[in-house]
């Protein structure tokens, strides 16, 4: 659990703190008008990005949480570490590759260029749903080598983690349809597809994170 | 006001309620009245701040209850007070924690000189092993189980062979000699619990636990399962006989050791039909059942339950209780077997009979008995074909006015009351859910249809 | 989102009026239709709870009497019962329900953040409920593993429902924790963007404060639930052995390996313990704003209690191992969870001793919401005080598994929360339906509730004593316990059904106050909170009219010298004359 402990520990001083900070020196009782961005969050008005970091806190506590099962079943004698399938490089690879194009999507957004929106997104919903597929196909190759799921807690744990993983990476798809819908049909909610690009690359990045950690995990272990 | 009044009410009552209460720990049987002197320690402090706390909240319900044109004090804040408030408060915590903690660290060093007990629980029965003269435990586990090694001991491990198993849940402890109590669990969780002990643990299928202590009171002492382990949780009852060391000794040397147990011959059916003569005049010759004589059918009932029972009756365990006129009857007939291989031929030759099954005496409401049985199927099996392990035996197709009358006896009492009947006890619970004769008539219909 | 943001959702927010029925009461997106429906829900699956804790209290004050509860429906209903209390009543009430109602309005914000997101928690919520019930109706029932579902007897045979039950129980709360993630994230970031200007993080009333760190500690600790629910349905429907090792069930080897039961615990109760202040944080925040407003006094020591709401809420993550002292884990982490556990006491009782001092040179008004928000106050005391048993190490070998365990968590995180839950219902109501209740109604209802259930719960915590087991569908007959155990048993129960019959009262109360009940002043209590100072009574979508909340003051200045009146509105500026009203309150 130490590993759970330590994320969360981490997630919890940060706001923690901010809190403590937020409230150590002050007289709450003394009425009187405060400035204009007393009543803003830590992050400014970003109700959004809030959100989107919130849920991303969520996360990070659902697999770290996972990672510390992973840790504490390892220690049972009957571990037989997996041999992971080649394609897993290849799979990194494209998921790299979507978070960098995401990234200059986003930058095009940013910078107001629209002509290069819906090539961007394009991409990265290829590279992406090409990451997923390479995930599922990992699957089957397992499959028909033999290691199934019940074969060995390693592999229980490999489904797992990679499912639940694809997992959120399909709830990202959905964000990423509905912009890139909004972008392929011309809508003219600039500010709004420029919004949904920002917070999706950080989602992006953040499920990069994710995967790096959890394939550097999976090929030591 | 009333709510001032109520409040010291149960304040004060709350004082009268702990002092009269006839409702306290046991009567401690081991070393641990460390415990209760923990225990005591924090009722003290505890006790202290729930009246002072709550009769100062009284207090001000009744001095600062609303008056009209009265006006509240303001004072956001009273540093001062609340720090000294929080320091009184840590002490006090200290307090209570510190000799938890000690108390812990005796629990966790286990004295060098314990002797080991392993408890080894399953659903719904404790059973036990002792290390034999070597002071080791042999080897186990779980896919070795069988019914003919229940303990899943490893027949190639030498320093199993000596082990001495205890299958049945009483164990014997002697006094004054601290032990450590191994735990194990070939299910689910259970946990090892004596109250007049006071230390409890959870067995852990996969895993081994412990607890120690040393007995200081000689008694029986029941064992209680305290971690839900399923449907017969409740009925998962046991016991520890504390006694001196030559009772321990003389009881000990009497128990069967693993390689005895596989060494024991089998029945002979052979031998058995001679003996079973006896047993034709009532039960019939293919053991079919004789309603007239109050016997019942003994072909294709489980071998273990039938030895189980013969023995019961052989060690005064059943049929001695005043309302069991047909038990008593049997006492007699079961002095006919001279010893346990007699007993385990007998059994072995009914085996052999041809199973037909016992015709239907009892009428009921099928469907009424069918929702019944779903709780007699979690042992005896949805086909009420009974299971060993479970210690249930075959109900379908057996006599079902036999049932009848068992049912009634196990909910009244008058069979399962011996102490040591342990599996009779665990039926009397159940059989005490079925609320009437109705009921048993229901569900023993029903069992006539399977 | 900033006050200009917000502004500029003003026009927004006439597309946003709800026209028809529909949009309105059913799909709505308004957080108060919102907080009503999670609230009807979960009051209906408590009472459902409610009932099976009757059945279990029948059979165990008469054991064997009812043939309608036999051992397979009795752990059934236990294990029912302790699963909807926890999630479906409490959590669900007092973030989906007070949550939702309160945060915005007690922020000064229009609606949560995410609206359409606030209304998929409810629907999703819903659905987990339904599943949840569907499970009653399968076949083999409902699963009876105990609401803690400790593999591997969850999912062997010889549980009830160790099929589809304890399947549908998993899937349920995969969906409940769906549901709440949604609804959490709208109240933190609504918390953390969308107060009103002026409203600084100290001048939240405590209710928000509570509701806040209660829905973090909930958006960290539910994902362990998750995690352990779907591994166990692995472990289940698909054979992996995440927590099942090599056994031999009912004779017969299942086929798993090397699993560890204790890990589900870990994880169970890296969720299960914070769980506990999910449901007391919002409660010790709520019951905080009933005693000032009540008592007419501010808060004693605010600041104390905010960092107390934040300490509680760090420290319960590293407690959990407390329900494990008896688990067989490594004896060692006694030490350190019996220690961490112990010291959360301190800011605790800060808590207890500052609601206390609140009423020391107050004005108490013992209106029904006041009288129970005292009740909490002696019920939290005095399950808190038990805690401290448990809590130590030591002390817990003998007591825990026994009705000293039942007893103590019915106390602290039964009665003392549902004395807030009625205490907060009594004293939002006319905010939420613009009627009074009934007092006289009200009063019954509180006396019978705090006295039967402390006549419940305080003798059985002498069974704990005896070392009665919990789980227990019967005793038989036991060597150590005397007749007279049984008896208080039986007394135990008559509480019981007392209390669960003086539900009824509550029940009538709020169905007379909506029929015939006199309309309510705008501000019946003289409040200070923003929630009482809505340009519409009860607030209409949208909350504020045509224009925001500013607000000047914390949430507490009551009796403030210098004032006319006993308490100024948070959105009063400085410099203005508090509103020329008679001093004192009408009653």
């Amino acid at each position: 659990m130490t590993i759970a402990l330590g994320f969360l520990g981490i997630i919890l001083v940060t706001l923690l703190g901010w809190l403590l900070k937020q409230t150590i020196n002050v007289q709450p009782w003394v009425a009187e008008t405060v400035g204009e961005s007393a009543h803003h969050g830590p992050l400014g008005n970003s109700p959004k990005l809030t959100g989107l970091l919130t849920l991303l806190a969520v996360v990070t506590a659902f697999f770290a949480l996972i990672l510390s099962a992973y840790a504490l079943r390892m220690e049972l004698g009957d571990w037989i570490p997996l041999t992971e399938p080649q394609l897993l490089w290849s799979n990194t690879v494209m998921l790299i590759m979507a978070s960098i194009v995401f990234q200059w999507t986003r930058n095009a957004a940013v910078n107001e260029q629209p002509g290069r929106l819906q090539a961007g997104l394009l991409l990265t919903g290829v590279l992406t749903l090409g990451f997923v597929l390479g995930q599922f196909i990992a699957w089957q190759q397992l499959q028909n080598s033999g290691q199934l799921i019940t074969s060995n807690p390693a592999n229980a744990f490999f489904y797992f983690l990679t499912g639940a993983h694809a997992v959120h990476i399909l709830g990202g798809m959905y964000v990423w349809a509905r912009a890139t819908i909004k972008v392929v049909s011309g809508s003219q909610d600039v500010e709004g597809i420029r919004r949904s690009i920002e917070l999706c690359t950080i989602y992006w990045h953040y499920l990069l994170l994710v995967w790096l950690v959890l394939f550097g995990l999976l090929l030591s272990t | 006001m009333p709510l001032a009044v109520v409040l010291i009410l149960l304040v004060v009552g709350s004082i009268i309620f702990h002092i009269l209460s006839p409702w306290t720990f046991t009567e401690l049987a081991s070393n641990w009245g460390m415990v209760d002197l923990t225990f005591d320690i924090t009722l003290y402090v505890t006790g202290f701040v729930f009246v002072v706390v709550n009769l100062f909240m009284a207090y001000c319900v009744i001095k600062f209850r609303y008056k009209k044109g009265a006006r509240a004090a303001y004072e956001p804040e009273n540093k001062k007070l609340e720090s000294w408030l929080a320091g009184i408060t840590a002490i006090g915590v200290a307090a209570m924690l510190a000799p938890g903690l000690f108390v812990w660290a005796k629990f966790v060093d286990v004295p060098e000189d314990a002797h080991v007990v392993e408890v080894v629980g399953q659903q719904w029965h404790w059973t036990f092993r002792y290390p034999g003269e070597d002071g080791k435990l042999g080897e186990v586990d779980a896919e070795r189980i069988t019914s003919d090694n229940p303990f899943g001991i490893d027949p190639e491990d030498p320093n199993g062979q000596d082990d001495i198993i205890v299958y049945n849940p009483e164990a014997h402890i002697p006094i004054d000699k601290p032990v450590k109590f191994l735990l194990r669990s070939k299910d689910v969780l259970h946990d090892f619990a004596v109250a007049q002990f006071r230390m409890k643990m959870d067995l852990v299928p996969g895993m081994n636990t412990f607890l120690w202590l040393t007995p200081t009171r000689k008694g029986r002492f029941e064992i209680l399962c305290e971690e839900l382990c399923g449907i017969g949780h409740f009925t998962m009852r046991g016991a520890v006989i504390v006694e001196d060391q030559s009772d321990f000794d003389t009881w000990l040397a009497n128990q069967e050791t693993f390689s005895e147990h596989n060494a024991k011959a089998k029945g002979d059916p052979v031998a058995g039909a001679t003996q079973y003569a006896v047993c034709a005049t009532c039960h019939g010759a293919q053991g079919e059942g004789v309603l007239i004589m109050n016997a019942p059918k003994l072909a294709g009932q489980s071998p273990w339950y039938l030895k189980r029972q013969i023995m019961n009756y052989r060690n005064g365990l059943r049929g001695t209780h005043a309302d069991d006129m047909f038990g008593r009857q049997m006492i007699g007939m079961v002095a006919t077997l001279a010893d346990e291989a007699a007993v385990n031929n007998v059994v072995a030759y009914i085996a052999t009979m041809p199973d037909n099954p016992a015709p239907a005496t009892i009428t009921g409401d099928v469907a009424h008995g069918e929702k019944l049985f779903r709780v007699c199927a979690y042992c005896h099996g949805g086909n009420g074909m009974g299971n060993e392990s479970l210690n249930a035996p075959r109900a379908a197709g057996m006599s079902d006015w036999y049932m009848k009358r068992q049912l009634q006896y196990f909910k009244d009492g008058v069979r399962g009351a011996h102490l040591q009947d342990f599996y009779g006890f665990q039926m009397g619970l159940m059989g005490a859910t079925l609320q009437d004769e109705q009921a048993i008539s229901d569900v023993v219909a029903y069992i006539n249809t399977l | 989102m900033s006050y200009a943001a917000i502004a500029d959702r003003d026009h927004e927010r006439e597309h946003h009026e709800p026209q028809t029925f529909i949009t309105k009461y059913i799909w709505s997106q308004d957080h108060k239709v919102i907080a009503i429906q999670y609230g009807i829900t979960a009051i209906f699956v408590g009472l459902i709870a409610l009932g099976l804790s009757v059945m279990m209290r029948l059979q165990l004050g008469f054991p064997n009497e009812f043939a309608f509860i036999n051992p397979e429906n009795y752990y059934q209903f236990i294990t029912m019962h302790g699963m909807i209390m926890v999630i479906y009543l409490l959590t669900a009430l007092f973030l989906g329900g007070f949550g939702n109602y309160l945060i915005p309005l007690m922020c000064g914000s229009r609606d949560m953040v995410f609206p359409y997101m606030n209304m998929l928690s409810y629907w999703v919520y819903l659905l987990s409920v339904i599943v949840l019930l569907i499970s009653f109706f399968v076949p083999g029932g409902s699963t009876g593993a105990g609401w803690t579902l400790y593999p591997p007897q969850a999912i062997l045979p010889g549980t009830p429902g160790k099929d589809l039950g304890i399947v549908l129980m998993l899937g349920s709360l995969a969906l409940f924790i769906v549901a709440f993630t949604m609804g959490g994230l709208n109240y933190v970031t609504t918390v953390l963007q969308a107060r009103c200007k002026g409203m600084t993080l100290m001048r939240l009333p405590l209710s928000v404060w509570g509701i806040f760190i209660a829905t973090i500690l909930g958006l960290l600790a539910f994902p362990a639930l998750l995690v352990s629910a779907v591994m166990m349905l692995f472990d289940k429907l698909l054979g992996t052995s995440f927590f099942m090792p090599a056994i031999s069930s009912m004779g017969i080897d299942p086929g798993y390996t090397g699993g560890s039961p204790i890990l589900f615990q870990h994880l169970f109760w890296f969720f299960g313990h914070p769980e506990v202040y999910i449901v007391a944080l919002p409660a010790f925040g709520l019951v905080s704003d009933l005693l000032s407003t009540h008592a007419r006094k501010n808060i004693f020591g605010y600041r104390m209690m905010v960092w107390a709401i934040i300490a509680i809420g760090g420290l319960s993550f590293i407690v959990w191992a407390h329900h494990m002292y008896v688990s067989g884990m490594n004896p060692y982490f006694g030490f350190f969870f019996a220690t961490t556990t112990l010291i959360i006491a301190v800011p605790t009782a800060i808590k207890v001793y500052n609601w206390v001092l609140t009423l020391w040179q107050g004005n108490i008004h013992l209106r029904v919401p006041m009288l129970f928000a005292i009740g909490f106050i002696f019920t939290f005391i005095h399950g808190g005080l038990t805690g401290l048993f448990l809590g130590n190490v030591t002390i817990d070998m003998p007591l825990s598994d026994t009705y000293f365990v039942v007893a103590h968590f019915h106390m602290v995180m039964g009665v003392s929360p549902i004395m807030v839950v009625f205490g907060a219902i009594y004293h939002w109501w006319p905010k939420i339906s613009g009627k009074m209740y009934n007092e006289t109604l009200g009063k019954w209802h509180f006396w019978m509730t705090f006295l039967g259930t402390y006549a419940i719960y305080l003798p059985m915590h002498y069974l704990g004593f005896q070392g009665v087991p919990r789980r227990y569908y019967a005793m038989g007959n036991t060597e150590f316990l005397p007749e007279s155990a049984q008896a208080l048993n039986a007394s135990i129960t008559m509480a019981a059904l007392l209390v669960a019959v003086a539900q009824i009262l509550f029940f009538i109360n709020i169905i007379w106050s909506l029929v015939k009940g006199p309309k309510s002043d705008p501000n019946p209590w003289d409040a200070t909170t923003l929630e009482w100072q809505t340009p519409d009574h009860p607030p209409k979508h949208g909350n504020w009219g045509d224009k925001l909340p500013v607000v000047y003051r914390w949430a507490y200045d009551y009796s403030v010298p210098g004032y006319k009146d006993d308490f100024i509105p948070q959105n009063v500026p400085p410099d203005e004359a508090p509103a020329g009203r008679e001093h004192g309150v009408k009653h």
